[in-house]
């Protein structure tokens, strides 16, 4: 079965703004935009507006020139898929396996399930009333492929009368010859391309048009769409995908329950050594919980109700998944610090929002190894848990010549990026300032390399040096006033080694003289 | 090396430290296999000789070390306090050396007592290589028993610890071996005369539990740490190792 959710923006843009369908607002011409590379762009359009001209696809502009009134919204196409696929798990009421087809469908397995509603024809009774009452506009259809189906949920007619079902005895050509070329889910250029063949209907692609032959009709598209490998842009494919003769994959929506462990307790909790004790036997039952479903929690979540109603929450992020209890209790304990129970907390409740697999590992042979440290992600999770989950980074390679770019600093335990290898044309400096601090040059070469200069309040003579290495800022990102970069390595008297940098060139029409910063410390 | 045997009469410098007489005795050089886990290296604060003096005697503990393959994939943890950020910046990643290039996991505390915890959690695992530590002065909270703290978790582990101390007093401390660093003019490189070299660094190692003190012109040499000997008098000969000299000027209360 496919479900044509057909105005799935505009019904969640009316749902979040509590309107009915052709009321306040919604009566007025709207349409939701997303912006573009050429303007915004118009998603969809309410009836007031369809009715004034403008169409999805068109540019706001040239809507706004067809009516004027034209209200824009911001599109929320995120949404729209989140939406869809609580959808998808809802609709598992008809059937015991959903798929989505984004942006705007489903499709539900209902085979051996229809009898349950009394029918084919009343199951999609029961579903324009369902969706109805959820305040969205579904077309439905019943066939034995999903292609069928989308074909007859898209384009075919419905009424109530004549639903739109094909059994499985029937001659799918009855009912799908007449259909565009467009319910075989093409790319548009496709559908160009057969529109300007005068291929306008199913029928005409398997030659039932007057005097065709099948097998001269197919051997001819084969070999107009012979380079065309994929569903999508070979209508060959998409026809046998929809009278059943090649499989068609699906990925189907599977509900993930997030594990959740709750604990009530009689008399209301106000101290906190009782608190810890609940709060072991939760992460014990957590830890089973998990340990059923072979995975390890990543971000773990610590609600507490209190009496008088108030809600206390503790997040926490872990650095690899786990499902060690004892690890966890150490880690929320240190967030429970502080903590006002109030009149006292008669609700716990602890669920891992985010999970990873994590399969049952061998634990150490030798005991003593085992009890000797904590593990890396233990020690990470500790240090994030009191520094900052921002305070604990690993500096990985960024593919970029500037200097503060070329690395960046992500989580210690993610993978890190693919990069190319580095060309180690030029020896960098072991550390780098956060910020390039300002040296006053008293003297420089006459070539441009300094001789002397005051960095920190003390002057510096300047012995051996470097340069310049010329690095231009990345035009494509930076202003076209962006001034480019000379470094140096030098080597003061006492033998300290910097890296210094000259902003810019003398006569470059890109500000005044150029001023000097050292950015980095050489071992 | 040369050996004692039992009919030569002991030094007299060797009999008047308790335990470890021989090993008092022997002078320090690079690649030692049982180095002491926990040192201080004082540094001025606008250079970065410190830094780069920790890593260079971290490589070399970690090659006189090396016990099982895993060692060379185990990270680096570098703690730095905000002020120690400030004055001497971030580690950079295409400046490391490369060896621990992709190693290093870097702590930005905020305050002295954040980075003595992340050093001391870092300690307790299992699973790093050693620790690196930058401190900037002399915080209140960086006293004795902090630094006996550091000491004893570091010996509980086995991982070793190098705490740079960027412009700070040397206060009391229970490091087992304290250096002082200055940078040194580098080293004349192959091509350009003009041009910096590699660096080099003035290590005075000025307070140790098993070494004598001494000074030494360290410098990297692709990842092996060469030591040429510094004698305070300019005249006398090449240090030769742990040959029996008659070092009995080994001072208690330096520092």
């Amino acid at each position: 079965m496919a479900i044509w959710l057909m105005d799935l923006a505009l019904d969640r843009w009316r749902q979040v703004n509590r309107l009915a369908r052709g009321e306040g607002a919604d009566a007025a011409p709207l349409a939701l935009i997303s912006d573009t590379a050429h303007g915004p762009r118009i998603d969809a359009v309410n009836p007031a507006a369809r009715a004034a001209g403008a169409a999805a696809g068109m540019r706001l502009a040239d809507a706004r020139a067809l009516c004027p009134a034209l209200a824009a919204v911001p599109s929320d196409p995120a949404g729209d898929l989140a939406c869809l696929e609580k959808l998808a798990l809802w609709a598992q009421r008809w059937g015991p396996w959903s798929a989505l087809d984004p942006p705007d469908g489903l499709l539900v397995d209902t085979t051996g399930a229809s009898h349950l509603f009394g029918g084919e024809a009343r199951l999609l009774a029961d579903l324009a009333a369902a969706f109805g009452q959820r305040g969205f506009a579904a077309r439905a259809a019943l066939a034995p492929t999903a292609g069928a189906a989308w074909a007859l949920a898209h384009f075919a007619a419905h009424s109530r009368a004549q639903p739109a079902i094909l059994a499985p005895g029937d001659d799918p050509m009855r009912l799908l010859g007449d259909l565009p070329v467009a319910a075989l889910r093409l790319d548009g250029d496709v559908i160009t391309v057969l529109r300007r063949l005068g291929l306008k209907r199913i029928g005409d692609l398997v030659g039932l048009g007057e005097g065709g032959d099948p097998a001269a009709a197919r051997d001819a598209l084969q070999r107009r769409f012979r380079n065309r490998k994929s569903p999508a842009t070979n209508p060959l494919i998409r026809l046998d995908q929809l009278l059943g003769l090649v499989p068609e994959p699906l990925l189907p929506v599977v509900a993930q329950p997030m594990p959740l462990v709750q604990r009530q307790v009689t008399e209301p909790i106000r101290h906190r050594a009782l608190l810890d004790r609940v709060l072991a036997d939760l992460a014990a039952d957590l830890q089973r919980e998990l340990a059923a479903r072979g995975s390890g929690a990543r971000r773990v979540e610590l609600l507490l109700w209190r009496v008088d109603g108030e809600v206390i929450m503790r997040r926490l992020e872990l650095a690899a998944a786990t499902r060690d209890p004892a690890h966890l209790i150490g880690l929320l304990a240190a967030k429970l610090d502080g903590i006002d129970a109030g009149f006292g907390i008669e609700t716990l409740r602890l669920c891992a929002s985010w999970c990873e697999p994590l399969h049952a590992a061998q634990a150490d042979i030798e005991a003593a190894a085992e009890a000797h440290g904590t593990t890396l992600a233990g020690c990470l999770d500790r240090l994030a848990v009191r520094l900052g989950a921002g305070a604990v980074t690993r500096p990985v390679p960024h593919p970029s010549h500037w200097p503060e770019r070329a690395q960046r600093w992500q989580a210690p335990l993610e993978s890190e990026p693919a990069s190319q290898g580095m060309l180690n044309f030029h020896q960098r400096p072991l550390k780098l300032l956060d910020k390039p601090e300002s040296i006053a040059v008293l003297y420089a070469a006459p070539d441009g390399s300094p001789q002397r200069f005051r960095w920190r309040g003390q002057v510096r003579d300047v012995v051996r040096v470097e340069g310049p290495e010329r690095i231009a800022p990345e035009w494509w990102r930076e202003r076209s006033t962006a001034r480019l970069r000379d470094y140096y390595r030098i080597e003061d008297s006492c033998g300290a080694r910097y890296w210094i940098y000259r902003h810019g060139l003398v006569g470059d029409g890109r500000g005044g003289a150029p001023l000097w910063f050292l950015h980095g410390l050489y071992a | 090396m040369s050996r004692f045997s039992p009919s030569l009469p002991v030094p007299s410098v060797a009999s008047s430290y308790p335990g470890g007489a021989r090993r008092a005795a022997a002078r320090w050089r690079p690649g030692l296999a049982s180095q002491p886990l926990h040192s201080e290296i004082f540094a001025p604060g606008h250079q970065a000789c410190g830094v780069g003096l920790a890593l260079a005697l971290a490589r070399d503990a970690l090659k006189a070390a090396a016990d099982s393959a895993d060692a060379a994939r185990r990270h680096v943890l570098w703690v730095q306090d905000r002020a120690a950020i400030r004055l001497g910046g971030r580690p950079y990643l295409h400046g490391l050396p490369a060896d621990l290039r992709y190693r290093v996991i870097h702590v930005a505390a905020t305050s002295p007592e954040d980075a003595l915890f992340a050093m001391e959690e870092g300690l307790k695992c299992r699973d790093l290589a050693c620790v690196i530590g930058e401190v900037a002065g002399n915080p209140r909270t960086l006293d004795f028993t902090a630094s006996r703290r550091l000491s004893l978790a570091a010996e509980r582990a086995g991982i070793a610890l190098w705490l740079v101390r960027l412009d700070a007093a040397p206060d009391l401390s229970s490091a087992r071996m304290r250096w002082r660093a200055a940078a040194a003019p580098s080293l004349p490189p192959r091509w350009n005369p003009t041009a910096p070299g590699a660096g080099r660094w003035h290590a005075e190692l000025f307070r140790a539990r098993a070494h004598l003190p001494g000074e030494w012109m360290l410098s990297d040499d692709a990842g092996a740490l060469r030591a040429e000997r510094v004698s305070p008098l300019a005249a006398s000969p090449p240090d030769h190792g742990d040959l029996a000299d008659g070092s009995g000027a080994r001072s208690l209360a330096a520092g």
